[in-house]
């Protein structure tokens, strides 16, 4: 047997060992599998598109009360009830109708509203424009309406790609940084370099296993999106995938420099959770990063988690291609080679 | 099945070789100049206290670790050099390994087997060492025992010319020590050299044929068990625990100390007896232990009376009288003048 074959057929073995443990192991199963899947749905859920609320109108009770009732319960849009004044006035003071309508003596009608809430503006338009119609005044322009519901401007169209960057995130983090501190605690790095096995061919063993993970973890979550979300990725698949792929890398690597020195996996949990919580907070995963001041910007787009996200998105929901990640690929490349360099200084093998 | 250990190794050079040894840790100095030969085909016994230096020397070795000065060869090969070349030859059982636990012993042999050119097959490897029954269970449901033999297996799957076992036995319960003893014994029975620490006197006793004895980082003895055994110059140990005396004249002026003072006076009367003990035909050494009275001896029967008579004649009543071939325990205390296992 060759040189080459043996290597490859030492990191054959390791990548399967590697494998085996972490399907043996249920709780890692669900943070890789279930808890994505478990976010969006949980999440998707919570702020799915709802049907339009109708326009809550009073009417005050009075001579014409029960003709504007008459008028104004034809459409859809408007719920009316005819009250006391009294009560109607209190009503309208407390927000439990937008607008109250008083037929006056005259046969004209008065709109009370408050005119900074749009609510109230928007329930007077509405009345209005129901009693006009009752009454017969023909539209002086015709129109139609036609309702859409656009996939991408929705709030699970920019969550799932924030989940996917959060997942990609935690399983380098732990997968390769936590493992590699729990194998140096155990002494079981230094039996392995008590072998023929290379130490370079035992890290790439690492890296080798997270992306056949992905290609393991990937489908089902796109699968998810597509069936229940109608998401699919509009972009370009080859940039996608390139940036899937990227961004596990990125993250590999970052756990290979955060388990370099520690003496046990301890060290490391804490320093993934320290380096995890601001890009938790910050990179816009579960809402924009343009929420924060234009000044830190600069700082929060150099993030490894913003740079992943904002090239997801860009491929996800706008479409986008290779053209319009260049800098957020140049980011996770920089990420990427600096880890790699300080975990390559800094490892210790015992 | 038969055993089938193939020494790949050039001839004319021992397994190891080391001279001049040192390994400095900070201010420490965990190996002080150490002197080692083992030849192909010999089982040699590192023995030694806690702290000796022992697993520092293995690493050392083992090429786990670089030594601060000092010449390393395993057969006539450096690990500067030849360490690809040494790697597939040497089979390494380190102290304390926690394989992964998920895997069953199958699987974990089998993957060390990956690591290696050549070597033998996972089932006869588990057989080797009585693991058969035991293929598909997963690493965590194995007893401390049969851990054990997991790492030697994973040592022994390689097909090595030379075999490291640091401490291969401490914890163990008797029937897994002797299960163990097997597998060794069997792998020098093929031609195979061993290098093994331990500070369980049987254990070298029963495995080595050449032990050293280290401490504080420096070979302080060397020889097969029984050539130092007979250094000592006598071969039975007698143990003898005293009853009480009654207070003499020089004691009792004593007695108003309090019990927390300070150490016991040195005189307790007994400086008569212990000129006698040591003028007795036959009796090579005295030494005093926590009351008890050890005595080695050349001939048991020759030198008891003598004791017996001298205890008698200093009126003293022995509560308690054991005697046992000497051992390696024992040559140990002689030359430190502590316990192995302090």
């Amino acid at each position: 047997m060759s040189d080459g074959a043996r290597r490859v057929r030492a990191i054959r073995a390791m990548v399967t060992a590697h494998m085996r443990a972490s399907y043996r192991e249920p709780g890692g199963l669900f943070w890789t599998y279930g808890f994505p899947i478990l976010m969006s749905l949980v999440l998707g859920l919570a702020f799915r598109a709802r049907a339009p609320e109708p326009a809550h109108v009073a009417i005050a009770d009075g001579p014409r009360a029960a003709w504007l009732a008459e008028r104004l319960a034809g459409g859809r849009e408007v719920v009316a009830t005819v009250s006391p004044a009294a009560r109607a006035e209190n009503d309208l003071r407390v927000g439990k109708v937008d607008v109250l309508v008083v037929g006056e003596a005259d046969g004209t009608v008065t709109y009370r509203y408050d005119e900074s809430r749009a609510e109230a503006r928007l329930a007077r338009a509405l009345a209005d424009r129901e009693l006009q119609r009752a009454a017969g005044a023909a539209p002086a322009v015709g129109s139609r309406d036609e309702l859409v519901t656009e996939v991408g401007a929705r709030y699970i169209d920019f969550l799932l790609p924030g989940l996917l960057g959060l997942s990609l995130m935690s399983t380098g983090f732990w997968g390769i940084g936590f493992s590699l501190a729990e194998m140096r605690a155990k002494k079981l790095l230094k039996r392995i370099v008590a072998t023929p096995m290379r130490r370079s061919d035992f890290l790439a063993s690492f890296l080798i296993v997270r992306v056949v993970l992905l290609v393991v973890e990937l489908p089902p979550l796109l699968l998810f999106a597509r069936l229940l979300f109608s998401i699919t990725v509009r972009g370009s698949p080859v940039a996608f995938l390139v940036v899937v792929l990227l961004g596990a890398m990125m993250f590999a690597t970052m756990g290979l420099a955060m388990a370099s020195r520690a003496e046990n996996p301890q060290i490391v949990s804490g320093l993934i959770n320290v380096l995890s919580f601001p890009m938790y907070l910050c990179s816009g995963v579960f809402f924009s990063a343009a929420r924060f001041p234009a000044r830190v910007q600069p700082v929060i787009r150099l993030l490894p988690l913003s740079a992943l996200n904002e090239a997801l998105r860009a491929i996800m929901i706008d479409g986008g291609g290779f053209a319009e990640i260049g800098r957020q690929l140049l980011v996770m490349a920089v990420w990427l080679v600096v880890s790699f360099a300080l975990a390559m200084r800094l490892f210790k093998w015992r | 099945m038969g055993y089938r250990w193939v020494v790949s190794a050039p001839p004319d050079f021992p397994a190891v070789l080391t001279s001049g040894l040192v390994k400095v840790f900070g201010e420490t100095l965990a190996v002080a100049g150490l002197d080692l030969r083992v030849e192909r085909g010999e089982c040699f016994g590192l023995l030694g206290p806690n702290g000796a230096g022992k697993t520092t020397t293995v690493e050392i070795l083992e090429g786990l670790l670089e030594p601060t000065d000092g010449v390393v060869q395993l057969f006539g090969k450096t690990w500067e050099r030849d360490a690809a070349w040494l790697r597939e030859r040497v089979g390494v059982s380190l102290q304390t390994t926690h394989l992964q636990e998920k895997l069953t012993v199958r699987e974990t042999i089998g993957l060390f087997r990956a690591f290696f050119l050549e070597g033998r097959t996972v089932e006869e490897t588990m057989a080797l060492v009585r693991l058969t029954e035991k293929a598909d269970a997963r690493y965590e449901t194995l007893s401390g025992g049969q851990k054990q033999r997991v790492a030697v297996a994973c040592a022994l799957v390689g097909n090595p010319a030379l075999l490291f076992l640091d401490e291969p036995t401490t914890g163990l319960d008797p029937q897994s020590r002797r299960a163990l003893w097997d597998v060794v014994t069997a792998f020098k029975a093929a031609g195979g050299s061993v290098l093994l620490t331990t500070h369980a006197m049987d254990e070298a006793e029963k495995l080595c044929d050449r032990v050293a004895v280290v401490d504080h980082g420096k070979v302080i003895a060397c020889g097969t068990p029984n050539e130092l055994i007979e250094s000592l110059g006598a071969k039975e140990v007698v143990e003898v625990r005293l009853e009480p005396r009654a207070p003499t004249a020089a004691s009792s002026a004593t007695r108003d100390v309090p019990a927390d003072a300070g150490p016991p006076p040195v005189d307790d009367g007994r400086d008569p007896l212990r000129a006698s003990l040591r003028a007795t035909a036959g009796v090579v050494s005295l030494r005093e232990d926590a009351g008890a009275l050890t005595l080695t001896v050349t001939e048991l029967h020759a030198a008891l009376p003598g004791i017996l008579a001298a205890f008698e004649g200093h009126g003293e009543q022995v509560a308690s009288l054991g005697t046992h071939r000497a051992t390696l325990e024992d040559v140990f205390i002689d030359l430190t003048g502590r316990q192995l296992r302090e």
